[in-house]
């Protein structure tokens, strides 16, 4: 990877196993332990078999750090992840509001928000998906692009789109 | 601490709507782990000394779902049914895969023991500390697909609103049943997602006798803290190297035995077993990957593996069905043995069998077994009402299970009662004896792997002494051996990712969760015997309705007798003498007297004076 490239985490729904091996690297590193609910990426399963890891897309116009009244969400520059500052943090939910997929969630025991840091850089979620060959979480060299904020999508629109791909016709019945 | 363990389990009594929390203490948690084996403790301990006097379709049984310590951390989370049987009256650890244990566990709880009956039909939610017995009146009745829908999604929109604080949380995780287990068939499974069944034992009738439709969780705490953190997250990553490397498990799933057990190992039950033999390319694992699989990696919790598949019919008669895989054994059981052998055909089967709540070995069975007596002329059209069964006739297969489901019918009343109950029953009212087509071990109907080409994993003793019955999953060869199921089973985790060996790794990560100094020794010698010998007695005292006589019960079907009539095996058949040999081997191995029953010095020296006790009853003097 060259120097000044920046990295994403490309995400296709369709082949997502529903294994939660990225559920399970993500809170092993952040959290020391398994923790779904405290997960920066969660696979929400609305239908089963229409599996959506759910995590910050890294929009180039960064709504959630816009609406943090506290200066509690920042960007860094070298990875272009949002970092929360969990001492400023109110976990007042505004940057869940902001968000069109209301991918931040709020850490269901401390009092501050759960986004995706990239883990500096090397991000263990994609890093477990891609050893197992599913690539449906999968690192990319590419420099940010307004396409990624098509991807800040809530998991019911998700859900409507990839059933549809899977089940066809049959997906109106199931959800 | 005790590591891996939430520390507390559920008690729930339908019938007065009481919600209790109970502590297990350590010496019993080390002793029995979780799962099967905890649950065998606990039927002991409440319903033990009156065994044979319960029905499991009164509210007196327990209706025990439980997890382990292991649960979550090794891979391939599952969670343990069970109850007293009303396939065997014994006890049977039915494990199904899905994420619902991790819920269960991330909520706080180890279990749920669910007693009595509710009046009317109800659901459980469990979420966290909050644990509610909530109305189905508006899902009964209805299929599992259905069901599920409606469940997850009426309970997501509460579970927002009361986690708003949150943002969003993830849907609640369920375990249900369908129409099968509402009308109490004994065939019936307790499910999870789609297809994915706790299938042997008839625990969906169970639910089903207690108004229960299903159960969901959401929990939003960890997974509980485990005693070695850091050898833990190192046994983790050690497995998963080992189960990234086994890629045909992985690539296929089981789904290639559907034609490799018929071609090659001519095991796979064809037309309920007449034969064993099949060269069907048109149910090779290829049909059903290139034209149906839309997943061809799909898995559970923690599961590096993925065997499972996502297949969906989108073209065609079938079109609209989706199911997991089918694995191997619904492939041989919804296909082969009922004459069919076209993949849409399985997958569809499949797929209504799932949405009627039944388990496809055990309902599967009992569709190819009513199918050989209408072939016989035994059943005719005029006790069908005008039904017109035959091997490969799918439509008409279709509408056979539809009816048992409901019960709707005199016959269809009958065959709901599991294929040997059914077949003691239709000999008493056709005046022919129809019991050497019924393909059952102690009333459990035989997984899809036969015992007569010798060429497949299931040998002589197999089912005849397993005290699963005919529970493929729970097979055993001798009395140390077989121990590793046993414990896969209580501490909760998937056996299919032990295929090819697991280098030693269940104990290490046993003694890692939770501290203890369990090795593989002490487990084969004692701790596991222990389970076993608690099960026995109960398949032993069985009753009310049934009762197995060892040693002539501990056998296999009379099917698997007979020569096998093509194929390359064509004349081999199950050797009786060999039979009666290895099960005396067995008993004497395991600890039990010539009669079967477990000798007083063997279960006294393990602890167990109350399974002692009890087992005088059928001891004669």
């Amino acid at each position: 990877m060259s120097k000044n490239s920046k990295i994403w985490i490309s995400r296709d729904y369709t082949r997502c196993t529903g294994c939660r091996r990225c559920e399970i690297a993500c809170t092993l590193h952040h959290e020391g332990q398994i923790w779904p609910e405290a997960s920066r990426v969660r696979v929400f399963m609305l239908v089963p078999g229409v599996e959506i890891p759910h995590l910050c897309t890294q929009c180039t116009d960064y709504p959630c750090v816009e609406a943090c009244p506290f200066e509690a969400l920042s960007v860094n520059e070298e990875t272009s992840a949002v970092i929360v500052n969990s001492e400023k943090c109110t976990a007042c939910g505004l940057c869940i509001k902001a968000c069109p997929g209301k991918i931040p969630h709020i850490h269901p025991k401390e009092n501050y928000v759960l986004i995706c840091d990239l883990c500096g850089g090397d991000p263990q979620c994609a890093k477990a998906c891609t050893e197992a060959g599913y690539n449906c979480l999968r690192v990319v060299e590419e420099a940010p692009s307004i396409s990624h904020n098509l991807f800040a999508r809530t998991p019911e629109e998700l859900t409507k789109d990839v059933a549809e791909n899977l089940f066809g016709e049959k997906a109106e019945e199931l959800i | 601490m005790l590591g891996g363990y939430a520390g507390k389990i559920l008690d729930i009594d339908l019938t007065d709507g009481k919600i209790t929390e109970l502590k297990i203490e350590e010496n019993v948690l080390r002793q029995y782990i979780g799962g099967r084996g905890l649950g065998a403790r606990i039927l002991w301990d409440r319903l033990g000394s009156r065994w044979e006097k319960v029905d499991p379709l009164s509210p007196e049984n327990l209706l025990l779902v439980l997890t382990g310590p292991l649960t979550g951390y090794f891979h391939g989370a599952r969670i343990c049914i069970t109850g007293k049987s009303p396939q065997s009256n014994g006890i049977i650890g039915s494990t199904v895969s899905g994420e619902f244990p991790i819920e269960l566990k991330c909520s706080g709880w180890d279990g749920i023991i669910v007693s009595g009956r509710a009046e009317k039909p109800v659901y459980i939610l469990v979420n966290d500390e909050n644990v509610e017995i909530k109305s189905a009146e508006h899902v009964w009745g209805k299929t599992t697909k259905t069901s599920l829908r409606m469940l997850t999604k009426e309970v997501k929109e509460e579970l927002d609103k009361r986690h708003a604080r949150l943002g969003i949380v993830k849907e609640p995780a369920a375990i249900y049943i369908g129409p099968a287990g509402e009308n109490r068939v004994r065939s019936a499974a307790v499910e999870q997602k789609w297809s994915h069944a706790a299938g042997y034992g008839g625990y969906g009738a169970v639910m089903g006798s207690k108004n229960l439709k299903a159960i969901l969780a959401k929990g939003t705490g960890p997974l509980p803290p485990v005693a070695r953190p850091e050898e833990v997250k190192q046994l983790i990553q050690e497995y998963e190297r080992l189960a990234l490397s086994r890629d045909r498990i992985r690539r296929w799933g089981t789904g290639y035995s559907g034609y490799e057990v018929g071609a090659k190992t001519s095991s796979e039950p064809v037309r309920n077993w007449q034969e064993e033999w099949h060269d069907k390319k048109t149910i090779g694992g290829d049909r059903f990957d290139l034209r149906y699989w839309v997943k061809r990696y799909w898995g559970d919790y923690g599961c590096a593996i993925t065997c499972m598949k996502l297949a969906t019919v989108k073209a065609g008669p079938y079109k609209g069905a989706i199911t997991d895989n089918p694995d191997y054994e619904l492939e041989a059981y919804l296909g082969p043995n009922l004459g069919i052998f076209d993949a849409g055909a399985i997958i569809y089967l499949s797929s209504l069998i799932e949405d009627l709540g039944f388990s496809g070995i055990n309902g599967g069975n009992i569709l190819a077994f009513a199918t050989e007596l209408y072939q016989r002329g035994i059943l005719t059209k005029d006790d069908l009402d005008g039904l017109e069964l035959g091997w490969g006739n799918v439509d008409a297969i279709a509408e056979l299970a539809k009816r048992i489901a409901r019960r709707d019918g005199k016959y269809f009343d009958i065959l709901a009662e599991g294929t040997y109950r059914a077949a003691l029953k239709i000999s008493e009212l056709k005046g022919v004896n129809v019991l050497p087509y019924a393909v059952h071990v102690k009333g459990v109907e035989v997984g899809a792997h036969g015992t007569r080409s010798d060429e497949d994993y299931t040998h002589d003793i197999c089912y005849a002494c397993s005290v699963q019955g005919g529970d493929h999953t729970s097979t055993v060869n001798d009395a140390y051996g077989d121990m590793l199921t046993v414990f896969q089973d209580s501490a909760v985790y998937c056996a299919v990712i032990a295929w090819g060996g697991t280098e030693g790794l269940d104990w290490k990560f046993l003694r890692a969760v939770t501290g203890w100094d369990i090795t593989e020794e002490e487990w084969k010698r004692e701790l596991g015997h222990r389970i076993i010998h608690i099960q026995r007695a109960a398949e032993l005292l069985g009753g009310p309705d049934v009762r197995w006589k060892p040693p002539k019960d501990d056998d296999n079907p009379p099917r698997f007798y007979e020569p096998l009539p093509s194929g390359p095996f064509k004349g081999s058949t199950t050797d009786k003498e060999e039979v009666e040999r290895r099960k005396r081997e067995y008993y004497e191995a395991i600890g039990w007297d010539k009669n079967g029953i477990p000798k007083p010095s063997v279960l006294r020296k393990l602890g167990l004076y109350d399974v002692d006790k009890d087992l005088d009853r059928i001891r004669k003097p």
